[in-house]
């Protein structure tokens, strides 16, 4: 849905964008992770066809940009940084004006179907400017899906929103999902992300790593399993160090952090020599390295 | 069209909420129909005392007042001036809207997702401007009507005649919609250059200077406006306005706009 070659954008001297090459699937949550001027939002106004790129080239739904810039933006949704809404006019004027703008067939249908979607039905009739930044976001989200796009770019969509209010749009991008729209987030959100996203992408400038958070995880830390035990770990080292599945064990207070790759495998041997050994087991608990420790140390390396 | 259409009914539906546009496009037209009604009107309770004044005046006015007397002759002097004065309102009254249009959107931050539609630059500047022309000039004819009326009502048939001459209806319903356009184009121009409102106001609003030297030449007698100036002037802002919406058009650039303003 999404494929882009060296794509790259320069601003005078300024490079935004250097060389991104993604490959995007039908369906696919995409989560595009990176620190603020990273290049962003630049890549998603290249994308939308708002801005040419200086090199390489994309294809966006099967439309190249810089050639097929009108078919683009006709067959994608954008919601931008900021809602950018028409604070004077009323929340169906507002959709009214985007829906006919996107040459939807019919208007007050389309407009009453996301209005209601979202909880604004109500509200209809009240100026966007009256509106909370949660109610805002979701008007400018409804926007962005009155013409029904099959891709859909969402930059920073719960960025300022309480929590409450940044739940109610994380559940629905989750409808989207299940719709099977092609969601690309750029986010700062990272736990957002580790739980929308199919895949994400580590951005400064540059592309530093794509994969599933998973994948992530996996080429960054390896899989490592917690042995919590009921006393001092140290003493268990030379039970478990010399096994030949283990990429790495570490002893820390009570615990017993082992890095092996197939622990569904061989955590049952684990368990049974340290038992033997008179290891008090409490539980045992997969390590789950947070998205953020990656995202830190991919963004930090560059 | 219906993007177009949509793009004014938009246009209209903001702007009209917008106090201060609503101050500018009806404060100018009610000034300026009722001075010239006021001045009329003071000018007739002292008919008798202009009777007696010399008549080395009458030079000054040339062929205006020919076959006319000095008070019926002032006052086709001042119908002429304010009638000029009411081609100053159509270029006036648009400035403030069509400034806004387009670096107001940017300062709103509506401007992206507006340019994220698939519109064109042709159809999103056509909209603005003709949402800023129409009230313009259907305010300047509605003020010219009230203040022709009046001024039947206050001055003999002579005096009328003269004021609403051929001249004057085609300076005020054929070339006044010309330079609505004219100062219209213009703002949207600068208005898609500059980030400031305000200096998009202020630099459009240079477009009324060479109507207000008009209006000062007519007054001091330097120019005497004539059927050949006023189809002069329209020939002139009509090839003026073509190029005026070419550039403005060719001169709206999507990626500055939305990269270069912070």
């Amino acid at each position: 849905m999404i494929k882009t070659e060296n794509l790259t954008k320069k601003f005078g001297d300024n490079l935004a964008v250097d060389r991104l090459t993604l490959d995007i699937g039908e369906g696919e949550v995409f989560g595009f992770l990176g620190p603020n001027g990273a290049g962003k939002t630049t890549t998603v106004r290249m994308l939308t066809s708002l801005i040419a790129p200086t090199a390489g080239t994309a294809v966006v739904n099967g439309f190249q940009i810089g050639y097929d810039d009108y078919d683009i933006r006709r067959s994608v949704g954008i919601l931008t940084e900021t809602p950018g809404l028409y604070d004077r006019l009323s929340a169906w004027r507002n959709l009214t004006i985007f829906a006919t703008l996107y040459e939807v067939a019919d208007v007050p249908g389309q407009v009453e179907k996301y209005l209601r979607m979202l909880g604004l039905w109500e509200r209809r009739n009240d100026e966007a400017g009256t509106f909370s930044k949660g109610m805002r976001q979701k008007l400018a989200i409804a926007r962005a899906l009155l013409h029904e796009p099959r891709i859909l770019f969402l930059d920073e969509p719960t960025s300022g929103l309480d929590p409450e209010a940044a739940k109610l749009v994380r559940d629905f991008i989750e409808e989207l999902k299940e719709e099977g729209r092609t969601i690309f987030i750029c986010t700062h959100n990272l736990d957002e992300a580790d739980r929308l996203c199919d895949r994400v992408a580590v951005f400064k400038t540059r592309l530093r790593v794509v994969d599933t958070t998973k994948g992530l995880r996996e080429q960054m830390y390896g899989r490592q399993v917690v042995f919590h035990l009921a006393e001092t770990a140290v003493s268990y080292l030379p039970i478990v160090q010399n096994q030949p599945y283990l990429r790495h064990v570490e002893a820390v207070d009570n615990k017993l952090v082992i890095a092996l790759d197939d622990p569904e495998t061989y955590n049952p041997d684990l368990i049974r020599q340290l038992v033997e050994a008179g290891a008090n087991i409490q539980f045992v608990g997969e390590l789950r390295h947070s998205l953020e420790d990656i995202y830190l140390q991919l963004v930090n390396q560059a | 069209m219906k993007k177009i259409q949509t793009i004014i009914r938009k246009e209209w539906a903001e702007v009209f909420k917008n106090r201060l546009v609503l101050f500018t496009v009806a404060f100018l037209p009610l000034i300026l129909t009722a001075l010239p009604l006021i001045t009329l009107a003071l000018t007739n309770s002292f008919s008798g005392e202009m009777e007696s004044v010399s008549t080395g005046s009458m030079d000054f006015f040339g062929e205006m007042c020919q076959g006319l007397s000095e008070a019926d002759c002032t006052n086709v002097y001042m119908l002429n001036i304010y009638t000029l004065m009411f081609m100053i309102l159509p270029v006036a009254i648009p400035v403030t809207i069509a400034a806004y249009s387009i670096v107001g959107e940017k300062t709103a931050r509506s401007l992206e997702p507006l340019l994220a539609t698939p519109i064109t630059t042709v159809e999103l500047l056509v909209g603005k401007m003709v949402a800023a022309c129409i009230p313009a000039v259907a305010v300047t004819w509605l003020a010219f009507l009230i203040y022709a009326v009046g001024a039947w009502f206050m001055v003999n048939d002579v005096v009328f005649a003269q004021a609403m001459k051929p001249m004057w209806l085609l300076a005020i319903f054929l070339v006044s919609p010309l330079l609505t356009l004219l100062a219209v184009s213009v703002a949207v121009m600068v208005s898609s250059r500059v980030t400031d409102p305000r200096v998009a106001e202020q630099l459009s609003a240079l477009v009324i200077m060479p109507l207000i030297l008009l209006v000062v030449g007519q007054s001091v007698g330097l120019i005497l406006i004539n059927e050949q100036i006023i189809v002069l002037i329209g020939v002139i802002v009509a090839v003026a306005d073509g190029v005026l919406v070419y550039l403005s058009v060719k001169l709206f650039q999507r990626e500055a706009i939305l990269t270069r303003w912070k």
